[in-house]
């Protein structure tokens, strides 16, 4: 059976003054139906422009898709026109993001942006979508909603706009949702009910959920699987449960332990991770972890490593992976 | 609540009555004016109401709470930098809401802030060096320029920097770096408390990391007391000795920090606490979650009695009208709620 989404060696990259961006170097990933797909990793990592490079909403001309292989439901989507590309977007894969106010309009109602896909996509009258968007709005736990419909976007707050946000999502059925940091503008207690939602409605509807995020908790409670990105590439892969219980790349191992527990006794100290993520327009020749690497060795400044997968599916792109399953100290 | 008793654990900590600052009963109400020509005061926004605790030499306290319960406002309150419409902030003794802005300039100095963020806090036409030189400057600390000088590379060196920082400007630095220069130009005056307000929020989860170790370590080296402002349950959990939730306005519990991560009372704190997703898949699985519904009211047009009773999965039909007081139910535990 065909994956929902393959991504295989996707590089992007952005001409800058300063130089070429490796922003995404070489991304493969696959999503499944109806699963959650976890893209964790710190800022400038590459995580948002990989999202951005599936539904090909990079800033033209300086970003570039270089080369690889975007296949949804066996079709190429690089290879599609604009016009076919259109029919994808919005339709079939939808995204959110994650600042709510930015991302809406705020001189449009929340109905008319939440028809506007509908009429776009759907081929149905506004009197139709308007109560499909009724429906939607209830869906995602917006009280009072047909009052909603001729309010705009000020009128409510963060929280809610990221409930129009997911109704807009979802109101033309896709199967897949792209969330780009969808909660990270917003307090815990409502980061709490968004991905909840978010969760149970993709279980609900069989949706499946790309979620790029920096926040290891919420990957941990959400996840099915995980992609952990450094500096454009995938350095760590797999079950969420493989890869939090046995982290087989320095970078993992280094960020698990570097976030203080709720669940732990507390420590003395953090163990941190020295140093800071290397500059995307000058990358080392071998791995690009190897500046603040504990664990190098003199191939990895030589060599760069390929993702190695094990059995499970777990796959780790570090020349050092065997030595890391050694029993450790804390963490 | 003038008397709230001393309970946190610091083994460095001196006696309970030498407290460093008091806040009692502290309110800062922000009026909402209407009108064009004739202005006048239509309402208040509460930012913080009635709120009291004591911070003694070398402890950290956690301030937590949603954005809008006014914990930055409390924090900008203790910096004077707002003037409070009621309540007392005593630090060393004196009452600083009573001192006009001469007589609190000498006061000033012991007491610095580190902002949430290093982008926007760092004037981005001076050099680091000159940054962090300047409340010297201002404080007449060390008049002398070599010695200032000696002093600034000395404080960056501190701070994990090498002084050769001095010579560049913010906009060559990354966010850590940045957030560094700020910890450096808070400790130039040698204040005895300093008021962190979200200071690792705005980092890389292995960036807030070395910065939550950098405070620890400058906090045990000079005997700083911290006021740390954090949204993060966990950053505050591993640092501060004592912790205070903060929703609408007021505290709703406070208690050492041990205490209130083990045994939350209030019903908020609990769900805060649940909020939180461990890095643990296996744990997540089978946690309990307290989902709260709904939002955080506006602090325009407040609830009333408890202010948290429309999302409490506690009320009862007496909370709608009954605002519970801050009341003690063990030694140094604070909680206000009547179900408890």
């Amino acid at each position: 059976m065909a994956k929902l989404l393959e991504v295989q060696d996707l590089r992007t990259q952005f001409h800058t003054p300063s130089g070429t961006v490796h922003a995404v170097d070489g991304m493969s990933y696959d999503v499944e139906k109806g699963e959650t797909v976890a893209i964790v990793g710190e800022s400038g990592c590459g995580k948002s422009v990989s999202a951005l490079s599936i539904l090909r909403l990079l800033p033209v001309p300086s970003g570039r898709i270089v080369s690889g292989a975007i296949r949804f439901l066996g079709q190429d989507l690089l290879a599609l026109g604009n016009e076919d590309m259109r029919a994808v977007r919005g339709r079939q894969i939808a995204m959110v993001f994650q600042e709510p106010m930015t991302s809406l309009n705020p001189v449009l109602t929340i109905g008319l942006q939440l028809t506007e896909t509908m009429v776009q996509h759907l081929a149905i009258s506004r009197a139709e979508s308007a109560k499909r968007a009724v429906a939607y709005l209830q869906m995602v736990g917006i009280p009072e909603p047909e009052q909603r419909l001729k309010q705009y976007p000020h009128h409510l707050s963060g929280g809610m706009r990221q409930r129009v946000m997911i109704a807009m999502a979802l109101c033309c059925e896709p199967t897949l949702i792209i969330a780009d940091e969808p909660t990270t503008a917003l307090d815990v207690t409502i980061q709490a009910q968004i991905l909840e939602l978010m969760k149970g409605l993709s279980q609900r509807l069989g949706v499946a959920l790309i979620l790029i995020t920096h926040n290891l908790g919420v990957v941990a409670r959400y996840a099915d699987r995980v992609n952990v990105m450094y500096a454009g590439k995938i350095i760590e892969q797999g079950k969420a449960r493989d890869v939090y219980r046995h982290p087989r790349h320095p970078y993992t191992l280094g960020l698990l332990r570097s976030v203080p527990r709720l669940d732990q006794p507390r420590r003395r100290q953090l163990e941190s991770i020295p140093g800071q993520p290397p500059d995307l327009t000058r990358l080392p020749n071998g791995c690009a972890f190897v500046p603040r690497c504990g664990f190098k060795v003199e191939r990895c400044a030589l060599e760069v490593p390929d993702l190695v997968h094990a059995a499970n599916g777990h796959g780790s792109a570090c020349w050092e992976q065997e030595r890391l399953d050694k029993p450790r100290g804390t963490g | 609540m003038t008397g709230l008793p001393e309970s946190a654990p610091a083994a460095n900590r001196p006696a309970a009555d030498a407290a460093l600052l008091d806040v009692v009963g502290l309110k800062k109400y922000f009026p909402i004016p209407q009108g064009m020509v004739f202005q006048r005061t239509v309402a208040h926004v509460k930012a913080v109401d009635d709120v009291s605790f004591r911070l003694s030499q070398g402890e950290t306290l956690g301030l937590v709470g949603e954005s809008g319960c006014g914990k930055t406002t409390l924090g900008r309150c203790i910096l004077q930098l707002e003037r409070p419409t009621a309540g007392q902030i005593r630090f060393e003794g004196t009452n600083l809401v009573e001192l006009n802005e001469q007589e609190l300039r000498p006061l000033r100095q012991k007491i610095q802030v580190i902002f949430q963020d290093p982008y926007s806090a760092l004037n981005p036409r001076q050099k680091i060096g000159a940054i962090i030189a300047e409340p010297m400057k201002v404080h007449s600390i060390e008049p002398d320029r070599r010695r200032r000088r000696e002093r600034v590379n000395e404080l960056l060196s501190r701070c994990g920097l090498s002084p050769e920082m001095a010579q560049r400007y913010p906009h060559e630095m990354s966010g850590g770096q940045r957030q560094r220069v700020g910890i450096a130009r808070a400790l130039s005056t040698q204040p005895a408390l300093l008021i962190c307000d979200e200071p690792v929020s705005a980092l890389d989860v292995s960036i807030q990391a070395q910065i939550i170790n950098l405070l620890e370590e400058l906090r045990d080296a000079f005997h700083l007391t911290y006021l740390f402002i954090a949204h993060d349950l966990s950053v505050v959990r591993h640092l501060c000795h004592r912790v205070a939730v903060m929703y609408l306005g007021k505290i709703v519990e406070m208690a050492t920090c041990d205490t209130l991560y083990e045994h939350p009372e209030h019903p908020y704190t609990q769900a805060l606490l649940s909020a939180v997703p461990v890095p643990d898949p296996q744990v997540e699985d089978s946690r309990q979650r307290v989902i709260l519904t709904g939002e955080v009211p506006s602090p325009l047009n407040p609830p009333s009695g408890c202010v948290f009773h429309p999302r409490c999965p506690m009320a009862v039909a007496s909370c709608r009208h009954e605002a519970p007081a801050l009341r003690e139910t063990a030694p140094g535990h604070w909680v206000a709620c009547t179900e408890v």
